[in-house]
């Protein structure tokens, strides 16, 4: 199940969630709350690194792209917002939330946005999961005819 | 030398508008839109996203489009996009213990936790063309079954319990990035496996298969290799935690390799690991076999002249972008040096012919 | 991180760092001019000037030293949001900032190696005021003679004595810039303002 009671849970969520049910959740929510940029979306690249043996010194992979950016609310509140992809909508929906989450609007949008998001990206995993089960080799050994 | 021509603008506007022609097609025939590319052509987006070192599928789609198919175009295309992005900063090394695991086998251990998962693969396909691809059809649903509870531990875990393989030193030092300076040799095994990776897969191929030829004594075993999804999570300074930024498809592939031992080292198994973008699996077991073999120094095995333990010559070679940009540059105009280049000849032809006809006369 | 680190940034990134190039390349390749440098509002004591030329030339790859007059947790936290540059000794410094005399010694700061002269630190000196007079100078970049009040003298014949190694400087005062490459010639000015004359 994916974490969203932590603030590092609910970014971490909007990060991976699909640009398309995130914007869909967003307009459901129906909250357009004033902001300022804080820093305005930017798209960036982060140096991904694996460990050498999966467990050793690390090592440069690749580049991933990525989108980030940080605002503040009329209230104060101060959202962030890194999300994979080249996505500037996706990041400031993103930001709004996780300000929104400091908000009192915070039940609102975890019970329309990040639970239904969470749902539906915990049952595209485990639809997968299912097909790799499916392809799991079940071994039996074969009888040896020596009787 | 170089010559610097000009003139050449019109030609080159035109030969543009006929690319973009060509590159379209019969227009009567649907347009390939970068969705189709993503979705069903994803191994060339792997390739691409591996090759062009930028995990982003539906820019590597675009690249592809763009470049016809031409993959090494495409990569090409990644790698000078990639040069516009801003540095943000780097991930903790990913947890692949802990991959969602589309696939996941082994060739030394039949029984291992979490079982032989074949995924979606065409190990056991018959490699015969089907026909039926070429006329659009429904695709039936592939089946499902009860998803396994519990963790798929690193195969090579196992081993370790007997002591009978070498350990990976745990660290966290920085590793270099050859993105941001020179590759100089000699090269630590960080940088030869960042090298690696966005390597040429066909290079890389037939580096590894050399290995196995006996350019090199390498008896490789697949430990393990598995493909699927890992969690990225980044260090943020203004939230003063880390969060995950995303996820990838990543192929991993250990290779265990038998080592009777040497001056320095006692007999046990030795390693070769491949780390790849995208479900890449020729890519990451060849990229295994090369990293063991580039690792004999440190293992005290002997230099036997084999191309693959050759690190400048491997690296060196590696990549692709670099290779054809060399080789292509020679299209360019060299319309001087190849001038005096043939006056060069015509006077050695003229000296030759004139030495001859002495010969002649002084035989006659 | 306090809500101050994170404002104070570009407005419009693109357009604002364009510009505040532009004038970072205009003083240096014409030592004397003092051009005007806006942009970025930092936390104190840093001048806009200097965190707007920090915000355009610094970034993960490029170290800043904090002087001891310029090490501030606000500062730090500011520069870190919004550069990401790591914060450093004066050894492995790309670009250093503080006062004067915050920034001695001089030699704890690289000056490069034969090979590559251009590893090498780059002082943002916070001044007082800029003004186009006190020293002399000459040199690439200055049709015969240009003038600009520096902190002293001596430092930068030195310093020129090194070339092609060395440092190279840029002078800021709230929004106005300035800046002293490492081929410039310094000597006393002749008819300069001297402090307290008449």
């Amino acid at each position: 199940m994916s974490k969203i009671d932590t603030r590092q849970g609910w970014i971490s969520l909007m990060a991976k969630a699909p640009a398309e049910a995130l914007a869909r959740r967003w307009a459901a929510l129906g909250i357009a709350p004033d902001f300022t940029w804080l820093r305005a979306p930017e798209i960036g690249g982060v140096m991904v690194r694996g460990r050498m043996g999966g467990t050793g010194a690390p090592f440069n992979l690749g580049e991933m792209t990525v989108t980030r950016c940080a605002l503040r609310l009329e209230g104060g509140a101060v959202g962030h917002a890194y999300v994979q992809g080249r996505d500037k909508a996706k990041a400031e929906r993103a930001a709004l939330l996780d300000a929104l989450m400091q908000t009192d609007a915070a039940a609102e949008v975890r019970e329309k946005v990040l639970e239904p998001l969470a749902a539906e990206m915990d049952a595209a995993a485990a639809a997968r999961a299912a097909r790799a089960a499916a392809t799991k080799v079940e071994f039996f050994t074969m009888v040896r005819g020596e009787d | 030398m170089y010559v610097a021509v000009k003139g050449g603008e019109r030609a080159i506007d035109n030969a543009h508008a006929w690319l973009a022609e060509e590159r379209r097609g019969d227009t009567a025939i649907a347009e390939l839109s970068v969705e189709q590319i993503r979705e069903q052509l994803a191994l060339a987006v792997n390739r691409v996203m591996a090759e062009g070192s930028l995990y982003d599928p539906d820019l590597a789609a675009l690249a592809i489009k763009q470049a016809r198919g031409d993959l090494i175009e495409a990569i090409f295309l990644i790698r000078a996009y990639r040069t516009t992005l801003p540095r943000i900063g780097h991930s903790r090394p990913v947890e692949t213990e802990g991959m969602a695991c589309d696939r996941r086998i082994s060739a030394t251990f039949k029984d291992a936790p979490g079982g032989q998962v074949l995924g979606p693969t065409f190990d056991y396909t018959h490699r015969l063309l089907d026909f039926k691809l070429a006329a659009d059809g429904e695709v039936p649903a592939a089946a499902g079954a009860e998803p396994r509870e519990g963790p798929v531990p690193h195969i090579t875990g196992f081993l370790n319990r007997d002591g009978l393989i070498e350990e990976e030193t745990t660290s966290d030092d920085t590793p270099s990035d050859l993105t941001r300076e020179p590759l100089e040799f000699p090269a630590s095994r960080a940088l030869r496996l960042q090298a690696l990776t966005r390597g040429d897969e066909g290079f890389v191929l037939s580096m590894a298969y050399s290995t196995q030829r006996g350019y090199g004594r390498n008896h490789p075993f697949v430990g393990e290799l598995r493909v699927g999804r890992v969690a990225v999570e980044m260090e943020i300074p203004e939230l003063g935690f880390a969060v995950e930024i995303g996820e990838v498809t990543l192929t991993e592939c250990e290779t265990v390799n038998q080592f009777r031992g040497s001056k320095t080292e006692p007999p046990q198994f030795t390693r070769g690991y491949g780390l790849t973008f995208g479900h890449t699996e020729r890519k990451a077991i060849s990229m295994a076999l090369v990293d063991r073999a580039l690792r004999w120094a440190e293992l005290g095995e002997d230099d036997v002249g084999a191309p693959a333990q050759d690190e400048e010559f491997v690296l060196s070679h590696a990549d692709n972008i670099q290779a054809t940009g060399f080789l292509e540059h020679i299209k360019l105009p060299h319309y001087v040096d190849f001038q005096s280049e043939l006056e060069l000849v015509r006077k050695l032809r003229a000296e030759a012919e004139a030495a001859q006809a002495q010969v002649q006369e002084a035989a006659e | 991180m306090d809500t101050q680190a994170l404002t104070g940034g570009f407005a419009e990134a693109p357009v604002e760092a364009a510009r505040a190039f532009r004038a970072a390349l205009e003083a240096m390749a014409r030592p004397g001019r003092i051009e005007t440098m806006t942009g970025a509002t930092p936390p104190a004591p840093l001048s806009p000037a200097a965190g707007t030329l920090l915000l355009m030339l610094a970034d993960a790859e490029t170290p800043v030293c904090l002087a001891p007059s310029h090490d501030r947790p606000a500062l730090r936290d500011w520069l870190t949001f919004h550069t990401g540059a790591p914060l450093v000794g004066p050894g492995e410094a790309v670009f250093a900032v503080g006062d004067w005399a915050a920034l001695q010694p001089l030699d704890a700061y690289r000056i490069g190696v034969p090979e590559y002269p251009d590893r090498s630190a780059t002082l943002i000196v916070e001044m007082e005021e800029l003004a186009e007079t006190g020293a002399r100078l000459t040199g690439p970049g200055i049709k015969d003679v240009a003038a600009l009040g520096l902190p002293e003298i001596a430092a930068f014949q030195r310093n020129a004595l090194l070339f092609p190694l060395g440092l190279d400087f840029y002078f800021t005062a709230g929004d106005r810039l300035a800046a002293l490459p490492r081929t410039t010639n310094v000597s006393p000015g002749t008819g300069a303002r001297q402090r307290g004359a008449a």
